[in-house]
């Protein structure tokens, strides 16, 4: 008995629909955003996050009309990311129904911003996402940098240590995706989720690869995650939420069901 | 109200002290509320005091929080209406009540209950030995210590939604009205009288959360 680990589904919505693509490229129509969440909340998804990759701006407004009808009407945590670069849009997304927002790349720009935005809204609605590439070569010690742009621009940063230095600025958990698994469905980067989950004292969601409801279980038992994010597994009709939790509690795992 | 007024309808007062976003609260408990209800967010004293039942939100740091309802003048209405009539509180709302707590240094409260609301530790551990995350974030389970009202219809060790790295230590243990487990038993749930306070967030905690809404929007206010 005891705190559950969570499954959290995640809409990629561009332009208003959510989509999936492998690696950014072929993007499927996986439905109208709200109606998805609406079907995770009844098969008993812990979470849900909503991702806008929406590149122009004008569609903002559309994003923000979006959370606020999945707000009114899915009773579980919501989490919103994509394009949060100001206090104002925080405060925007809060209002509209967000509980937490994804801090991605403006986080790295910038990584003040991370510690205003968890004074003025407290770190518990301050996800600091993280991606991850590994940078060091067979033999070698693990090593993985963090990369913008998609997991085109490397930066120079350590991955466990900017996850560190995120939670020591306020960030109340980590969204870990590994950009070398991203979209291939071959399972987490287990080392650098548990590397990293070690290493911080705060809740690390893994993202990044989950082809199969095992990789679900390998990124909580060997990645040491808190919760498992992934997309195209449950979008298309593969499997439920609720085959995922019976899985994981199979495993052994404590869930919520 | 006059004797002409035959139909019962009530309000419910959602204080708002400017921390942050009630939009889930407020949207919860309209979806369980019937046409004879209406729910306000609201930071007048007035509304409040008139208001049949009364909640008290919470979200962000404890010294903001209280500095908030001092700074808009509520706690007046807040400890009126905890003196009278349905009052539910949540989250950074049950360690408000407390005397005082751990949190930004020190910080004094409602001092409606007796004792302090404390941290975790950033160096929490199971019963195992084995590290816990802190905050506690996610879905535990909350075990009824007494029967209540508020707990009608919704099992004993139902999953709640938690986020929160303080919890709530009342001197007067027959006050706990539920527990939950993480590295330690502690008390998520205070009850006395009419007013109850929950540590988890139902808003958030899907159906058994509804419930809970449910039941404070039909309570009397009778433990």
């Amino acid at each position: 008995m005891g705190l559950a680990k969570r499954i959290i589904p995640c809409l990629d919505v561009d332009n208003g629909r959510v989509v999936k693509g492998v690696q950014f490229l072929d993007i499927r129509d996986a439905g109208d955003p709200v109606e998805v969440a609406k079907r995770y909340d009844e098969q008993g998804a812990d979470e849900i996050t909503f991702l806008d990759i929406t590149a122009s701006s004008d569609d903002r407004e559309t994003t923000v009309h979006m959370v606020e009808a999945i707000a009114s009407q899915v009773f579980i945590p919501l989490t919103v990311g994509g394009g949060i670069r100001t206090c104002e849009d925080i405060r925007r997304m809060l209002n509209a129904g967000a509980d937490k927002v994804g801090i991605n790349t403006a986080a790295v720009f910038n990584p003040e911003f991370v510690r205003e935005a968890a004074q003025r809204f407290g770190s518990q609605c301050i996800v600091v996402a993280i991606d991850a590439k590994k940078v060091s070569a067979e033999g070698e010690a693990d090593k993985w940098e963090i990369f913008t742009h998609g997991g085109r621009k490397p930066t120079g940063l350590d991955a466990v240590e900017w996850a560190k230095k995120m939670v020591e600025y306020g960030a109340g958990e980590i969204l870990l995706t590994s950009m070398d698994r991203d979209g291939t469905k071959n399972g987490f980067d287990l080392g650098v989720t548990r590397a990293i989950s070690e290493a911080v004292h705060v809740p690390v969601i893994a993202s990044g690869g989950v082809g199969n409801l095992d990789h679900l279980v390998e990124g909580v038992i060997e990645g040491k995650a808190d919760a498992v994010l992934a997309a195209s597994i449950f979008h298309f009709g593969e499997h439920s939420i609720q085959e995922a939790k019976q899985r994981m509690t199979d495993a052994g795992i404590e869930m919520r069901l | 109200m006059s004797n002409m007024s035959m139909s019962k309808k009530s309000t419910v007062a959602v204080i708002d002290y400017g921390m942050g976003n009630l939009h889930s609260v407020a949207k919860a408990l309209e979806h369980v509320a019937d046409e004879n209800t209406t729910v306000i967010v609201t930071s007048d004293p007035a509304v409040i005091d008139a208001a049949d039942r009364v909640l008290l939100p919470g979200v962000g740091a404890i010294r903001d929080c209280i500095g908030e309802m001092h700074n808009a003048g509520l706690v007046p209405s807040i400890h009126k209406a905890m003196a009278e009539k349905p009052f539910l509180a949540i989250c950074v709302g049950i360690q408000s009540l407390m005397s005082h707590s751990e949190e930004n240094g020190g910080v004094d409260c409602l001092n409606h209950f007796q004792g302090n609301a404390l941290f975790f530790g950033e160096k929490h551990k199971d019963h195992d030995g084995s590290k816990l995350k802190v905050p506690h974030m996610g879905w535990n389970q909350v075990k009824h210590t007494i029967n209540h009202p508020l707990w009608a219809g919704i099992p004993d060790n139902a999953r709640f939604y938690f986020v929160h790295s303080f919890y709530v230590v009342p001197e007067n243990i027959n006050e706990i009205a539920g527990t939950c487990d993480y590295g330690l038993e502690f008390c998520v749930a205070l009850a006395r009288d009419n007013v109850f306070a929950v540590q988890f967030h139902p808003e958030k905690s899907h159906k058994d959360g509804l419930q809970l809404y449910k039941n404070f929007i039909h309570w009397d206010g009778k433990p």
